[in-house]
């Protein structure tokens, strides 16, 4: 070849590329069209455009003085914070035994996790409603951090549990013949090295706690006790035709930004953890 | 509780001391796990055992605990009428509930089947060594993280039928003659939704796809270039194959996940009843409707349909989830 024009090279290369921007665009779009639309005041809104024709910050000052949903958002921030602190506690000691002690049944009890977190919610919703009632904590923050656990537990315990069995033997060896205790091990040899794993486990099950809508819309039935994803479904205007879609979306890019700025920072950490659920990698 | 079922595999032939602090361990072990065990069976085993039960009575929302057993009437019960002729009532007897049935599978099908072969393309890509790979890869994780609640609201205003910039789009494009009710219309609501879950998902089957296409050795195409096969037979022969594990894995996942919609589509097509879910009609009658016992009955039968397909799947497709032990 050497240094003639390839032409079939270059088609191919052209080809990718344009794929690639389509892949890209295609991502993207929507989210930058609703931080565009939420930019937008008044008739503006009613005129479709493609690109930033006007900077009004209106539909932020109203998301954030009128109606609940800064108390929203409060709600949202403090049910996720404890529900992943709750998970991580209770799921770091059950992977320590479930990937470093061999005993029989593990494998039933790993199997019996997946399958828990694979459950329908539907499915216990109605047994759910019963039990957060008679704890007195019905359209409570805390019904929500009860509920969540059903999904953020089972994932934790999965992904730590694989992330442990990678360790290395021989730290855990030293460890034994200085004379520790399996409670030593946990906290002082692998709690040190198990960070990265717990700060993407926490990360993955934050998200999931934040974004989560079935329980929170049955389980809590106050403007002021609702997280921002049933705030931003019930946002609605009189009637069909007055949906005001310039808060709708100036609420919409307000939760979003935290949760994409945190993927992208994360980025490599999410990936791994994603996968680690599924695919041995 | 399974504690009383674990005891030391190996503890009969190592010496006195090892075995000592293999027990030592052991029962560390089962003290770490009863935690766990105790969260999950007040909020996964018990709720499911009470919604189950539910079924079989006549529980209201408001008279819980005076529920009465009605056997299997709630599922199917049937009435011969004077003239001879049987009317059946019940959950299995209603035009709603298959209805419902008949959404959750085709939107299930299409949704996990486009996101498969969409997943599958995005994968490849994203395999491929190119400048701006991570620019890619951060690029579809936006919309992985963008909460689905907000997905639809931000579909829904962009598939709006009048100030939607997907009809402007294509109209402009002349794709489309006139604008279209995606959502409100009931031909296209499914199509809608399909469009907006496919949006959102294909990325996390693209990057458990990814994390099997990285596991196959390289040295493999290597060979097959040599030998000259062409990369379409590259794929289907070495790809294909090779990635099928971790694709049955993202599949069984992505299955499971759409059997049990609800957010998307109670937030995008609200009382479409071409789009109505098992999970959005259980939610109803147990909330809103006051048939407690039939959203019980429905959630159950939901509950027994996914445990039937996942075992069926595991079992025909020898899934290997690598919890085994080591």
């Amino acid at each position: 070849m050497g240094t003639t024009f390839d032409l079939w090279k270059f088609t191919k290369s052209a080809a990718f590329y344009a794929l690639v921007l389509f892949i890209v665009v295609v991502s993207v779009f929507p989210f930058y069209y609703a931080i565009l639309t939420s930019l937008k005041s008044g008739t503006d809104l009613f005129r479709v455009t493609y690109w930033p024709t006007s900077l009004s910050f209106d539909n932020f000052r109203q998301v954030f003085t009128q109606g609940a949903f800064p108390r929203n958002l409060l709600n949202s921030v403090f049910v996720a914070t404890v529900t992943v602190i709750l998970a991580l506690f209770l799921a770091v000691t059950a992977s320590f035994a479930l990937s470093r002690v061999r005993f029989r049944g593990r494998g039933l009890l790993l199997m019996t996790i997946l399958a828990v977190s694979m459950f329908p919610q539907i499915a216990v919703l109605a047994g759910l409603f019963e039990v957060i009632r008679f704890l007195g904590i019905y359209n409570t923050p805390w019904a929500l951090i009860f509920a969540y656990t059903i999904f953020t537990l089972p994932f934790t315990v999965w992904v730590l549990t694989t992330f442990m069995r990678d360790l290395p033997v021989e730290i855990e060896e030293a460890a034994i013949v200085d004379g520790a205790t399996p409670w030593v091990i946990i906290t002082q040899v692998f709690m040190p090295l198990m960070w990265p794993a717990l700060v993407t486990t926490g990360l993955l099950a934050f998200i999931a706690a934040w974004n989560e809508f079935l329980f929170a819309l049955t389980f809590t039935v106050s403007n002021e006790t609702r997280t921002v994803p049933v705030a931003i479904a019930l946002l609605s205007g009189g009637s069909q035709y007055e949906i005001p879609w310039g808060i709708i979306m100036a609420a919409s890019v307000v939760v979003t930004v935290p949760l994409v700025a945190l993927v992208l920072v994360f980025q490599r950490k999410i990936v791994s953890g994603l996968t680690a659920g599924g695919v041995k990698g | 509780m399974a504690t009383d079922a674990m005891a030391p595999i190996t503890s009969a032939s190592t010496p006195k001391i090892k075995s000592e602090l293999l027990q030592q361990r052991v029962r560390a072990a089962r003290w770490f796990l009863v935690p766990m065990l105790i969260a999950l069976a007040i909020v996964a085993g018990w709720p499911l055992m009470r919604s189950i039960w539910f079924s079989f009575t006549d529980a209201t929302l408001n008279d819980l605990y005076g529920a009465e057993w009605v056997g299997f009437g709630n599922y199917l019960r049937w009435q011969v009428l004077e003239s001879g002729t049987v009317r059946y009532r019940g959950v299995l007897a209603d035009p709603d509930w298959w209805n419902a049935v008949w959404n959750t599978v085709r939107f299930a099908f299409w949704s996990v089947l486009w996101e498969t072969v969409l997943g599958m393309i995005v994968a490849l890509v994203l395999n491929a060594e190119f400048r701006g790979r991570g620019i890619v890869r951060a690029a579809i994780l936006i919309p992985w993280a963008i909460p689905t609640i907000v997905s639809a609201r931000m579909w829904g205003w962009m598939l709006n039928d009048q100030f939607g910039i997907i009809n402007d789009l294509g109209m402009k494009l002349g794709l489309l003659a006139a604008p279209v009710a995606w959502t409100a219309s009931a031909d296209t609501a499914m199509t809608a939704v399909l469009i907006v879950d496919i949006w959102k998902t294909t990325p996390f089957m693209a990057l458990l796809i990814l994390a099997g296409l990285q596991m196959i050795p390289k040295d493999i195409y290597e060979a097959a270039e040599i030998d000259g096969v062409h990369p379409v037979k590259q794929f289907f022969k070495i790809t294909l194959p090779l990635v099928r594990p971790a694709l049955m894995v993202a599949i069984i996942f992505r299955v499971l996940d759409a059997l049990r919609i609800f957010d998307l589509i109670y937030v995008l097509t609200p009382n479409s009843r071409s789009t109505k879910t098992m999970s959005v009609l259980a939610q109803e009658n147990l909330f809103q409707f006051n048939n407690f016992a039939e959203g019980s009955t429905q959630s159950t039968l939901l509950f027994l349909l996914i445990a039937i397909f996942t075992i069926l799947y595991i079992w025909l497709g020898k899934v290997n989830f690598e919890g085994g032990d080591r």
